[in-house]
Protein backbone atom coordinates (compact mmCIF):
# COMPACT_ATOMS: atom_id res chain seq x y z
CA UNK A 1 0.00 0.00 0.00
CA UNK A 2 1.26 3.31 -0.91
CA UNK A 3 1.21 6.55 0.88
CA UNK A 4 1.17 9.51 -1.41
CA UNK A 5 2.25 13.16 0.35
CA UNK A 6 -0.85 15.64 0.95
CA UNK A 7 -2.95 12.76 0.00
CA UNK A 8 -6.56 13.63 1.43
CA UNK A 9 -7.48 10.38 2.58
CA UNK A 10 -4.83 8.27 4.20
CA UNK A 11 -5.14 4.59 4.42
CA UNK A 12 -5.52 3.00 7.82
CA UNK A 13 -2.14 1.84 9.11
CA UNK A 14 -3.38 -0.99 11.21
CA UNK A 15 -4.91 -2.78 8.40
CA UNK A 16 -2.34 -2.31 6.38
CA UNK A 17 -0.87 -5.32 4.59
CA UNK A 18 2.78 -3.90 5.15
CA UNK A 19 2.14 -3.40 8.64
CA UNK A 20 0.84 -6.87 9.22
CA UNK A 21 3.94 -8.25 7.44
CA UNK A 22 5.71 -6.38 9.91
CA UNK A 23 7.90 -4.61 7.26
CA UNK A 24 6.36 -0.68 6.89
CA UNK A 25 5.72 -0.30 10.19
CA UNK A 26 8.00 -1.33 12.15
CA UNK A 27 8.13 0.35 15.41
CA UNK A 28 11.40 0.80 16.98
CA UNK A 29 11.68 0.34 20.79
CA UNK A 30 9.74 2.87 23.06
CA UNK A 31 11.42 2.15 25.97
CA UNK A 32 14.45 3.15 25.41
CA UNK A 33 15.73 1.56 28.89
CA UNK A 34 14.84 -1.13 30.58
CA UNK A 35 13.46 -3.06 28.21
CA UNK A 36 13.10 -7.19 29.42
CA UNK A 37 14.80 -9.36 26.85
CA UNK A 38 16.28 -8.50 23.49
CA UNK A 39 13.74 -8.13 21.09
CA UNK A 40 14.07 -9.04 17.18
CA UNK A 41 16.14 -6.71 14.85
CA UNK A 42 14.36 -3.80 13.19
CA UNK A 43 14.28 -4.76 9.91
CA UNK A 44 13.73 -1.78 7.82
CA UNK A 45 15.73 0.74 9.76
CA UNK A 46 19.40 -0.98 9.95
CA UNK A 47 20.95 0.04 12.82
CA UNK A 48 18.16 0.85 14.86
CA UNK A 49 17.79 -1.37 17.18
CA UNK A 50 15.25 -3.83 18.21
CA UNK A 51 11.46 -3.81 17.25
CA UNK A 52 8.62 -2.88 19.57
CA UNK A 53 5.09 -3.16 19.36
CA UNK A 54 3.07 -0.02 19.36
CA UNK A 55 1.36 -1.06 22.35
CA UNK A 56 4.35 -1.15 25.10
CA UNK A 57 4.09 0.93 27.63
CA UNK A 58 5.70 4.37 27.45
CA UNK A 59 9.11 5.65 28.81
CA UNK A 60 9.12 6.90 32.08
CA UNK A 61 9.34 10.26 32.72
CA UNK A 62 12.80 11.49 34.98
CA UNK A 63 9.93 13.06 37.14
CA UNK A 64 6.61 12.60 38.61
CA UNK A 65 4.30 12.63 35.13
CA UNK A 66 1.62 16.39 34.91
CA UNK A 67 0.56 14.81 31.18
CA UNK A 68 0.03 11.51 30.55
CA UNK A 69 -1.79 10.04 27.57
CA UNK A 70 -3.31 6.17 27.20
CA UNK A 71 -4.18 4.46 23.99
CA UNK A 72 -5.18 7.88 22.52
CA UNK A 73 -7.00 7.32 19.06
CA UNK A 74 -8.57 10.04 16.93
CA UNK A 75 -10.62 8.75 13.96
CA UNK A 76 -11.91 11.53 11.47
CA UNK A 77 -14.92 10.15 9.28
CA UNK A 78 -12.28 6.54 8.33
CA UNK A 79 -9.34 8.72 8.90
CA UNK A 80 -7.14 7.36 11.60
CA UNK A 81 -5.13 10.55 12.57
CA UNK A 82 -4.12 9.28 16.40
CA UNK A 83 -3.82 5.39 16.85
CA UNK A 84 -3.35 4.23 20.17
CA UNK A 85 -1.27 6.61 21.82
CA UNK A 86 0.49 6.31 25.00
CA UNK A 87 2.82 8.93 26.60
CA UNK A 88 3.94 10.56 29.87
CA UNK A 89 5.78 13.89 30.09
CA UNK A 90 7.47 14.49 33.34
CA UNK A 91 7.06 17.84 35.52
CA UNK A 92 9.52 20.40 33.90
CA UNK A 93 10.76 18.43 30.97
CA UNK A 94 10.61 19.94 27.82
CA UNK A 95 9.27 17.52 25.82
CA UNK A 96 9.41 17.03 21.68
CA UNK A 97 6.50 15.63 19.26
CA UNK A 98 8.35 14.88 16.36
CA UNK A 99 7.10 13.68 13.16
CA UNK A 100 6.48 14.44 8.69
CA UNK A 101 3.09 16.52 8.36
CA UNK A 102 -0.33 14.37 8.78
CA UNK A 103 1.67 12.47 12.04
CA UNK A 104 -0.48 13.55 14.34
CA UNK A 105 1.17 15.74 16.34
CA UNK A 106 -1.10 19.05 15.90
CA UNK A 107 -4.20 16.39 17.01
CA UNK A 108 -2.24 15.33 19.70
CA UNK A 109 -1.61 18.70 21.46
CA UNK A 110 -5.74 19.44 20.50
CA UNK A 111 -6.60 16.49 22.56
CA UNK A 112 -3.99 18.00 25.11
CA UNK A 113 -6.03 21.06 24.82
CA UNK A 114 -9.64 19.89 24.54
CA UNK A 115 -9.95 21.26 21.12
CA UNK A 116 -10.43 17.90 19.86
CA UNK A 117 -12.89 14.90 21.95
CA UNK A 118 -10.47 11.73 21.61
CA UNK A 119 -11.90 8.89 20.01
CA UNK A 120 -10.97 6.97 22.89
CA UNK A 121 -8.31 6.98 25.32
CA UNK A 122 -7.27 8.34 28.44
CA UNK A 123 -5.84 12.48 29.13
CA UNK A 124 -4.72 13.21 32.27
CA UNK A 125 -3.43 16.97 33.12
CA UNK A 126 -1.85 17.79 36.09
CA UNK A 127 -3.81 15.17 37.88
CA UNK A 128 -7.56 15.92 36.31
CA UNK A 129 -9.42 14.67 33.33
CA UNK A 130 -11.29 16.78 30.59
CA UNK A 131 -14.15 17.88 31.16
CA UNK A 132 -14.41 17.66 34.48
CA UNK A 133 -11.34 19.35 35.06
CA UNK A 134 -11.16 21.80 32.49
CA UNK A 135 -11.35 25.01 33.76
CA UNK A 136 -8.72 24.08 36.20
CA UNK A 137 -6.38 22.68 33.66
CA UNK A 138 -6.28 25.36 31.25
CA UNK A 139 -6.14 28.06 34.20
CA UNK A 140 -3.02 26.19 34.61
CA UNK A 141 -1.51 25.55 30.94
CA UNK A 142 -1.12 27.46 28.01
CA UNK A 143 -0.32 27.52 24.53
CA UNK A 144 1.21 29.02 21.33
CA UNK A 145 0.98 28.49 18.16
CA UNK A 146 2.81 30.38 14.87
CA UNK A 147 -0.86 29.34 13.13
CA UNK A 148 -3.00 31.38 15.81
CA UNK A 149 -2.83 35.02 15.52
CA UNK A 150 -4.20 37.69 18.34
CA UNK A 151 -6.30 40.43 17.46
CA UNK A 152 -4.95 42.27 14.59
CA UNK A 153 -6.41 45.84 15.32
CA UNK A 154 -5.37 46.00 19.14
CA UNK A 155 -2.27 46.81 20.10
CA UNK A 156 0.63 44.35 21.99
CA UNK A 157 -0.68 46.47 25.12
CA UNK A 158 -4.52 45.72 25.32
CA UNK A 159 -4.35 42.14 23.85
CA UNK A 160 -2.02 41.30 26.82
CA UNK A 161 -4.17 43.23 28.88
CA UNK A 162 -7.71 41.06 27.81
CA UNK A 163 -5.50 37.79 28.39
CA UNK A 164 -4.14 38.66 31.66
CA UNK A 165 -7.73 39.08 32.70
CA UNK A 166 -8.99 36.00 31.26
CA UNK A 167 -6.40 34.27 33.14
CA UNK A 168 -7.09 35.80 36.11
CA UNK A 169 -3.40 37.45 36.30
CA UNK A 170 -2.48 39.24 39.33
CA UNK A 171 -0.77 42.61 39.03
CA UNK A 172 -1.36 42.09 35.47
CA UNK A 173 0.81 45.77 34.11
CA UNK A 174 3.81 44.30 36.29
CA UNK A 175 3.42 41.13 34.76
CA UNK A 176 3.02 42.44 30.97
CA UNK A 177 6.02 44.81 31.62
CA UNK A 178 8.33 42.20 32.62
CA UNK A 179 7.25 39.44 29.42
CA UNK A 180 7.66 42.51 27.17
CA UNK A 181 10.89 43.26 28.52
CA UNK A 182 12.10 39.37 28.63
CA UNK A 183 11.21 39.02 24.97
CA UNK A 184 13.13 42.58 24.00
CA UNK A 185 9.59 44.39 22.45
CA UNK A 186 8.90 46.66 25.40
CA UNK A 187 8.69 49.63 21.80
CA UNK A 188 5.79 47.29 20.72
CA UNK A 189 3.50 47.66 23.83
CA UNK A 190 1.49 50.80 21.50
CA UNK A 191 1.55 49.20 18.65
CA UNK A 192 -0.78 47.04 16.91
CA UNK A 193 -0.62 43.84 16.14
CA UNK A 194 -1.47 43.86 13.02
CA UNK A 195 1.35 46.67 12.30
CA UNK A 196 4.46 44.40 13.54
CA UNK A 197 6.72 41.75 11.85
CA UNK A 198 6.04 38.54 12.02
CA UNK A 199 8.94 37.82 14.53
CA UNK A 200 7.78 40.41 16.93
CA UNK A 201 4.13 38.81 16.61
CA UNK A 202 5.21 35.60 17.03
CA UNK A 203 7.10 37.28 20.76
CA UNK A 204 3.56 39.08 21.60
CA UNK A 205 2.07 35.34 21.00
CA UNK A 206 4.88 33.71 22.93
CA UNK A 207 4.51 36.48 25.67
CA UNK A 208 0.73 35.77 25.74
CA UNK A 209 1.62 32.07 26.27
CA UNK A 210 3.97 32.51 29.46
CA UNK A 211 1.59 35.10 31.33
CA UNK A 212 -0.55 32.93 33.91
CA UNK A 213 2.96 31.29 34.57
CA UNK A 214 1.61 28.24 33.29
CA UNK A 215 2.88 24.71 34.92
CA UNK A 216 2.80 23.48 31.19
CA UNK A 217 3.17 25.38 28.12
CA UNK A 218 2.00 23.84 24.49
CA UNK A 219 3.94 25.03 21.76
CA UNK A 220 3.36 24.60 18.02
CA UNK A 221 6.37 25.02 15.73
CA UNK A 222 7.08 28.20 18.23
CA UNK A 223 10.45 29.13 16.42
CA UNK A 224 8.75 28.88 12.46
CA UNK A 225 9.13 32.50 12.03
CA UNK A 226 11.79 33.97 13.35
CA UNK A 227 15.17 34.70 12.38
CA UNK A 228 18.25 32.58 13.73
CA UNK A 229 19.50 35.08 16.82
CA UNK A 230 15.60 35.76 18.34
CA UNK A 231 14.77 31.80 18.16
CA UNK A 232 18.32 31.49 20.01
CA UNK A 233 16.88 33.47 22.51
CA UNK A 234 13.24 32.11 22.54
CA UNK A 235 14.39 28.76 23.46
CA UNK A 236 16.91 30.39 26.13
CA UNK A 237 13.71 31.98 27.31
CA UNK A 238 11.91 28.69 27.44
CA UNK A 239 15.03 26.64 29.09
CA UNK A 240 15.03 29.74 31.45
CA UNK A 241 11.27 29.22 32.20
CA UNK A 242 11.62 25.88 32.85
CA UNK A 243 14.83 26.40 35.48
CA UNK A 244 12.89 29.36 37.08
CA UNK A 245 9.51 28.03 37.52
CA UNK A 246 9.31 24.28 37.27
CA UNK A 247 7.61 24.76 33.70
CA UNK A 248 7.08 22.07 31.36
CA UNK A 249 7.12 22.63 27.91
CA UNK A 250 5.29 20.02 25.11
CA UNK A 251 6.82 21.48 21.83
CA UNK A 252 6.29 20.52 18.27
CA UNK A 253 8.88 21.74 15.39
CA UNK A 254 10.23 21.30 12.15
CA UNK A 255 13.66 22.55 13.24
CA UNK A 256 15.57 19.44 14.52
CA UNK A 257 18.73 20.71 15.43
CA UNK A 258 16.20 22.73 17.49
CA UNK A 259 14.78 19.67 18.74
CA UNK A 260 17.80 18.51 19.91
CA UNK A 261 19.27 20.80 21.68
CA UNK A 262 15.91 21.62 23.30
CA UNK A 263 14.12 18.83 24.38
CA UNK A 264 14.95 16.36 27.35
CA UNK A 265 12.99 13.71 25.42
CA UNK A 266 10.97 12.91 22.28
CA UNK A 267 8.06 11.22 21.00
CA UNK A 268 8.82 10.83 16.78
CA UNK A 269 5.09 10.00 16.00
CA UNK A 270 4.37 8.09 12.06
CA UNK A 271 0.92 7.91 10.79
CA UNK A 272 -0.59 8.57 14.08
CA UNK A 273 1.30 6.15 16.05
CA UNK A 274 4.39 5.93 18.20
CA UNK A 275 7.80 4.93 16.41
CA UNK A 276 10.27 5.82 19.25
CA UNK A 277 10.66 8.01 22.19
CA UNK A 278 13.40 9.03 24.52
CA UNK A 279 16.44 11.33 25.11
CA UNK A 280 17.69 12.70 21.69
CA UNK A 281 21.09 11.15 22.01
CA UNK A 282 19.56 8.31 22.50
CA UNK A 283 17.17 7.95 19.53
CA UNK A 284 20.48 8.77 17.59
CA UNK A 285 22.28 6.26 18.62
CA UNK A 286 19.29 3.84 18.06
CA UNK A 287 19.18 4.84 14.57
CA UNK A 288 22.78 4.98 14.11
CA UNK A 289 22.70 8.64 12.39
CA UNK A 290 24.43 11.78 13.25
CA UNK A 291 21.23 14.51 13.32
CA UNK A 292 17.66 13.89 14.15
CA UNK A 293 17.33 15.86 10.45
CA UNK A 294 18.98 12.54 9.25
CA UNK A 295 16.73 10.62 11.41
CA UNK A 296 13.68 12.24 10.03
CA UNK A 297 14.34 11.98 6.71
CA UNK A 298 14.66 8.13 6.91
CA UNK A 299 11.58 7.66 8.78
CA UNK A 300 9.44 10.21 6.32
CA UNK A 301 11.13 8.70 2.94
CA UNK A 302 10.47 5.56 4.09
CA UNK A 303 6.80 5.90 4.83
CA UNK A 304 6.54 7.53 1.40
CA UNK A 305 7.96 4.69 -0.09
CA UNK A 306 5.56 2.07 -1.57
CA UNK A 307 5.78 -0.97 1.04
CA UNK B 1 -7.51 42.76 -23.01
CA UNK B 2 -6.91 39.14 -22.44
CA UNK B 3 -10.78 37.36 -22.70
CA UNK B 4 -9.03 34.12 -21.75
CA UNK B 5 -7.95 35.37 -18.56
CA UNK B 6 -11.22 36.79 -17.93
CA UNK B 7 -12.48 33.99 -18.97
CA UNK B 8 -10.25 31.97 -16.33
CA UNK B 9 -11.36 34.21 -13.64
CA UNK B 10 -15.30 33.98 -14.64
CA UNK B 11 -14.33 29.71 -14.45
CA UNK B 12 -13.14 30.51 -11.00
CA UNK B 13 -15.91 32.65 -9.57
CA UNK B 14 -18.43 29.98 -11.25
CA UNK B 15 -16.43 26.88 -9.38
CA UNK B 16 -16.74 29.41 -6.01
CA UNK B 17 -20.87 29.94 -6.56
CA UNK B 18 -21.27 26.39 -7.22
CA UNK B 19 -19.73 24.55 -4.58
CA UNK B 20 -21.13 27.38 -2.09
CA UNK B 21 -25.06 27.00 -1.32
CA UNK B 22 -24.88 30.46 1.12
CA UNK B 23 -23.59 32.15 -1.99
CA UNK B 24 -25.95 30.94 -4.38
CA UNK B 25 -28.70 31.40 -1.97
CA UNK B 26 -28.13 35.06 -1.32
CA UNK B 27 -28.42 35.92 -5.28
CA UNK B 28 -32.15 34.74 -4.50
CA UNK B 29 -32.52 35.94 -0.96
CA UNK B 30 -32.89 39.57 -0.74
CA UNK B 31 -34.93 40.31 -4.06
CA UNK B 32 -37.34 37.81 -2.30
CA UNK B 33 -37.09 39.80 0.96
CA UNK B 34 -37.39 43.01 -0.34
CA UNK B 35 -40.67 41.84 -1.88
CA UNK B 36 -42.62 40.36 0.59
CA UNK B 37 -41.63 43.10 3.13
CA UNK B 38 -42.80 45.92 0.48
CA UNK B 39 -45.61 44.22 -1.12
CA UNK B 40 -47.30 43.53 1.97
CA UNK B 41 -47.28 47.63 3.04
CA UNK B 42 -48.54 47.83 -0.19
CA UNK B 43 -51.81 46.03 0.54
CA UNK B 44 -51.93 47.82 4.15
CA UNK B 45 -51.59 51.08 2.95
CA UNK B 46 -54.02 50.38 -0.20
CA UNK B 47 -56.64 48.87 2.36
CA UNK B 48 -56.81 53.10 3.83
CA UNK B 49 -56.21 54.74 0.42
CA UNK B 50 -53.85 57.68 2.53
CA UNK B 51 -56.07 58.12 5.39
CA UNK B 52 -54.16 55.51 7.43
CA UNK B 53 -53.92 56.95 11.00
CA UNK B 54 -50.54 57.13 12.75
CA UNK B 55 -48.69 55.95 10.02
CA UNK B 56 -46.15 58.60 10.82
CA UNK B 57 -45.45 56.73 14.72
CA UNK B 58 -46.26 53.33 13.16
CA UNK B 59 -43.57 53.37 10.31
CA UNK B 60 -40.74 55.36 12.16
CA UNK B 61 -41.61 53.01 15.42
CA UNK B 62 -41.27 49.97 13.54
CA UNK B 63 -38.03 51.43 11.79
CA UNK B 64 -36.28 51.83 15.37
CA UNK B 65 -37.49 49.34 17.14
CA UNK B 66 -36.20 46.96 13.81
CA UNK B 67 -32.66 48.27 14.26
CA UNK B 68 -32.88 47.47 17.61
CA UNK B 69 -33.55 43.74 16.78
CA UNK B 70 -30.96 43.94 13.98
CA UNK B 71 -28.28 45.19 16.30
CA UNK B 72 -28.61 43.13 19.01
CA UNK B 73 -28.59 39.63 16.86
CA UNK B 74 -25.46 41.21 14.69
CA UNK B 75 -23.55 42.15 18.03
CA UNK B 76 -24.04 39.00 19.08
CA UNK B 77 -23.00 37.24 15.67
CA UNK B 78 -20.22 39.89 14.90
CA UNK B 79 -18.49 38.93 18.26
CA UNK B 80 -17.50 35.40 17.23
CA UNK B 81 -16.97 36.34 13.60
CA UNK B 82 -14.54 39.01 15.02
CA UNK B 83 -12.48 36.28 16.51
CA UNK B 84 -12.89 33.93 13.68
CA UNK B 85 -11.09 37.05 11.51
CA UNK B 86 -8.94 37.16 13.61
CA UNK B 87 -7.77 33.96 13.68
CA UNK B 88 -8.02 34.30 17.93
CA UNK B 89 -10.19 31.46 18.62
CA UNK B 90 -8.09 28.81 19.74
CA UNK B 91 -6.87 31.35 22.31
CA UNK B 92 -10.04 31.71 23.64
CA UNK B 93 -10.62 27.90 23.52
CA UNK B 94 -7.41 27.13 25.21
CA UNK B 95 -7.91 29.47 27.85
CA UNK B 96 -10.14 28.99 31.01
CA UNK B 97 -12.94 31.09 29.57
CA UNK B 98 -16.29 28.90 29.59
CA UNK B 99 -18.42 28.90 26.15
CA UNK B 100 -21.06 30.35 28.33
CA UNK B 101 -19.03 33.19 29.69
CA UNK B 102 -17.87 34.19 25.72
CA UNK B 103 -21.63 34.36 25.03
CA UNK B 104 -21.94 36.31 27.74
CA UNK B 105 -19.53 38.89 26.39
CA UNK B 106 -20.88 38.69 23.15
CA UNK B 107 -24.26 39.89 24.82
CA UNK B 108 -23.26 42.14 26.21
CA UNK B 109 -21.39 43.98 23.37
CA UNK B 110 -24.53 43.85 21.80
CA UNK B 111 -26.23 45.12 24.47
CA UNK B 112 -23.51 48.58 24.09
CA UNK B 113 -23.94 48.53 20.48
CA UNK B 114 -28.08 48.64 20.60
CA UNK B 115 -27.63 51.39 22.97
CA UNK B 116 -25.46 53.38 20.84
CA UNK B 117 -27.62 53.00 17.57
CA UNK B 118 -31.00 53.73 20.03
CA UNK B 119 -29.77 56.94 20.79
CA UNK B 120 -29.03 58.12 18.02
CA UNK B 121 -31.87 57.00 15.47
CA UNK B 122 -34.15 58.19 18.37
CA UNK B 123 -32.67 61.64 18.08
CA UNK B 124 -33.04 62.13 14.75
CA UNK B 125 -36.51 60.77 14.45
CA UNK B 126 -37.76 63.76 17.16
CA UNK B 127 -35.52 66.31 15.95
CA UNK B 128 -35.80 64.99 11.76
CA UNK B 129 -39.83 64.22 12.25
CA UNK B 130 -41.17 65.18 15.80
CA UNK B 131 -41.33 61.38 16.81
CA UNK B 132 -40.92 61.27 20.18
CA UNK B 133 -40.71 57.17 20.88
CA UNK B 134 -41.49 57.67 24.82
CA UNK B 135 -44.57 58.52 23.84
CA UNK B 136 -44.71 54.96 24.84
CA UNK B 137 -43.90 55.27 28.10
CA UNK B 138 -42.35 52.19 29.98
CA UNK B 139 -43.29 49.93 26.88
CA UNK B 140 -40.68 51.60 24.81
CA UNK B 141 -38.63 49.65 27.37
CA UNK B 142 -40.28 46.44 27.62
CA UNK B 143 -40.76 46.26 23.81
CA UNK B 144 -36.26 46.97 23.65
CA UNK B 145 -36.04 44.39 26.40
CA UNK B 146 -37.88 41.75 24.04
CA UNK B 147 -36.03 42.36 20.88
CA UNK B 148 -33.11 42.61 22.75
CA UNK B 149 -33.64 38.68 23.73
CA UNK B 150 -34.94 37.70 20.58
CA UNK B 151 -31.49 39.12 18.97
CA UNK B 152 -29.16 37.14 21.14
CA UNK B 153 -31.17 34.07 20.58
CA UNK B 154 -30.88 34.71 16.82
CA UNK B 155 -27.01 35.44 17.14
CA UNK B 156 -26.04 32.39 18.91
CA UNK B 157 -28.01 30.66 16.29
CA UNK B 158 -26.38 31.70 13.80
CA UNK B 159 -22.68 32.19 15.37
CA UNK B 160 -23.25 28.09 15.66
CA UNK B 161 -24.06 27.89 12.27
CA UNK B 162 -20.62 29.78 11.56
CA UNK B 163 -19.19 27.12 14.10
CA UNK B 164 -20.62 23.88 11.98
CA UNK B 165 -20.65 25.43 8.54
CA UNK B 166 -17.34 28.03 8.65
CA UNK B 167 -16.84 31.08 7.38
CA UNK B 168 -18.29 30.95 4.42
CA UNK B 169 -21.49 30.98 5.93
CA UNK B 170 -20.86 34.48 7.53
CA UNK B 171 -23.31 36.43 5.64
CA UNK B 172 -26.00 34.76 7.22
CA UNK B 173 -24.51 37.43 10.15
CA UNK B 174 -26.26 39.87 8.33
CA UNK B 175 -28.51 38.52 6.21
CA UNK B 176 -30.88 35.45 8.25
CA UNK B 177 -32.68 38.41 10.77
CA UNK B 178 -34.48 39.17 7.04
CA UNK B 179 -36.40 36.26 6.53
CA UNK B 180 -37.68 37.12 9.80
CA UNK B 181 -39.01 40.32 8.90
CA UNK B 182 -41.98 39.59 6.34
CA UNK B 183 -43.24 37.90 9.41
CA UNK B 184 -42.68 39.95 12.09
CA UNK B 185 -45.25 42.42 10.75
CA UNK B 186 -43.04 45.24 11.56
CA UNK B 187 -44.61 48.00 9.07
CA UNK B 188 -48.32 46.52 8.82
CA UNK B 189 -50.83 44.55 11.20
CA UNK B 190 -50.36 40.61 11.05
CA UNK B 191 -53.63 40.51 9.98
CA UNK B 192 -52.29 41.98 6.47
CA UNK B 193 -50.53 38.45 6.11
CA UNK B 194 -51.83 35.49 4.70
CA UNK B 195 -53.70 33.60 7.12
CA UNK B 196 -50.65 30.62 6.83
CA UNK B 197 -48.25 33.33 7.40
CA UNK B 198 -50.13 34.65 10.31
CA UNK B 199 -50.08 31.56 12.11
CA UNK B 200 -45.90 31.41 11.54
CA UNK B 201 -45.62 35.53 13.15
CA UNK B 202 -47.69 33.92 16.08
CA UNK B 203 -44.24 32.16 17.01
CA UNK B 204 -42.26 35.04 16.04
CA UNK B 205 -41.78 36.90 19.40
CA UNK B 206 -40.96 40.19 17.43
CA UNK B 207 -44.63 40.27 15.65
CA UNK B 208 -45.88 40.46 19.02
CA UNK B 209 -43.34 43.75 20.06
CA UNK B 210 -44.63 45.17 16.70
CA UNK B 211 -48.09 44.57 17.28
CA UNK B 212 -48.13 45.66 20.70
CA UNK B 213 -46.24 49.00 19.91
CA UNK B 214 -49.25 49.58 17.15
CA UNK B 215 -51.64 49.06 19.79
CA UNK B 216 -49.87 51.47 22.27
CA UNK B 217 -49.33 54.42 19.71
CA UNK B 218 -53.60 53.50 18.63
CA UNK B 219 -54.22 54.13 22.64
CA UNK B 220 -55.76 50.71 22.43
CA UNK B 221 -55.04 49.70 25.75
CA UNK B 222 -51.89 47.87 27.48
CA UNK B 223 -49.97 45.13 25.07
CA UNK B 224 -49.77 42.83 28.31
CA UNK B 225 -50.66 40.11 26.42
CA UNK B 226 -48.60 40.57 23.15
CA UNK B 227 -45.64 40.79 25.69
CA UNK B 228 -46.30 37.61 27.52
CA UNK B 229 -46.21 35.40 24.60
CA UNK B 230 -43.16 37.48 23.50
CA UNK B 231 -41.07 37.14 26.54
CA UNK B 232 -42.39 33.45 27.13
CA UNK B 233 -41.27 32.72 23.25
CA UNK B 234 -37.69 34.36 24.19
CA UNK B 235 -37.14 32.10 26.78
CA UNK B 236 -37.86 29.29 24.58
CA UNK B 237 -35.64 30.45 21.92
CA UNK B 238 -32.89 31.06 24.04
CA UNK B 239 -32.70 27.83 25.56
CA UNK B 240 -32.96 26.58 22.38
CA UNK B 241 -30.08 28.45 20.91
CA UNK B 242 -27.85 28.04 23.61
CA UNK B 243 -28.41 24.04 23.85
CA UNK B 244 -27.83 24.41 19.89
CA UNK B 245 -24.52 26.49 20.56
CA UNK B 246 -23.49 23.58 22.84
CA UNK B 247 -24.29 20.78 21.16
CA UNK B 248 -22.41 22.58 17.84
CA UNK B 249 -19.55 23.30 19.82
CA UNK B 250 -19.68 19.76 21.07
CA UNK B 251 -19.82 18.26 17.17
CA UNK B 252 -16.97 20.59 16.35
CA UNK B 253 -14.57 19.44 18.45
CA UNK B 254 -15.61 15.60 17.68
CA UNK B 255 -14.60 16.56 14.06
CA UNK B 256 -11.91 18.91 14.48
CA UNK B 257 -13.46 22.37 13.51
CA UNK B 258 -12.18 24.41 15.91
CA UNK B 259 -8.50 23.82 14.31
CA UNK B 260 -9.84 24.58 10.71
CA UNK B 261 -12.31 27.66 11.34
CA UNK B 262 -11.81 30.13 8.73
CA UNK B 263 -12.24 27.90 6.00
Amino acid sequence: MTYVRGSAKRPDPSRSPARQAGVLAVILKGTLAGAAGPPPENPSVPGAGPMIHPSDPPSAPPTPPVVSARDLTKRFSGTLAVDGLSFDVGAGEIYGLMGPNGAGKTTTIAMLLDLITPTSGEIRILGETYPKGRERILSRVNFSSTYVSLPLRLTVWENLRVFAALYGVRRPRERIRELLERFEIEATAGKRVGDLSSGQKTRVYLAKALLNEPAILFLDEPTASLDPDIADKTRGILRDIRREQGATVVITSHNMAEMESLCDRILFIERGRRLVEGPPREILERFGRATLEEVFLQVARREREPA
Amino acid sequence: MNVARMGALTLRYFYLYRSSLPRLLEQLYWPVVDLLVWGFVTIYLRQFEGTLPNFLAFFLGGLILWDILFRSQVGVSVAYLEEVWSRNLLNLFVSPLRPVEFIGASMTIAIMRVGFTATVTLVIAWAFYGFNAFVMGAWLGLFMGSLILMGWAMGIFISSLIMRFGQGAESLAWGLIFLVQPVAAVFYPVEVLPTALQHVSQFIPAAHVFEGMRQVLDGAGPPTGHLVWAYGLNAVYLAASLTFFYATLREAKREGRLLRVGE
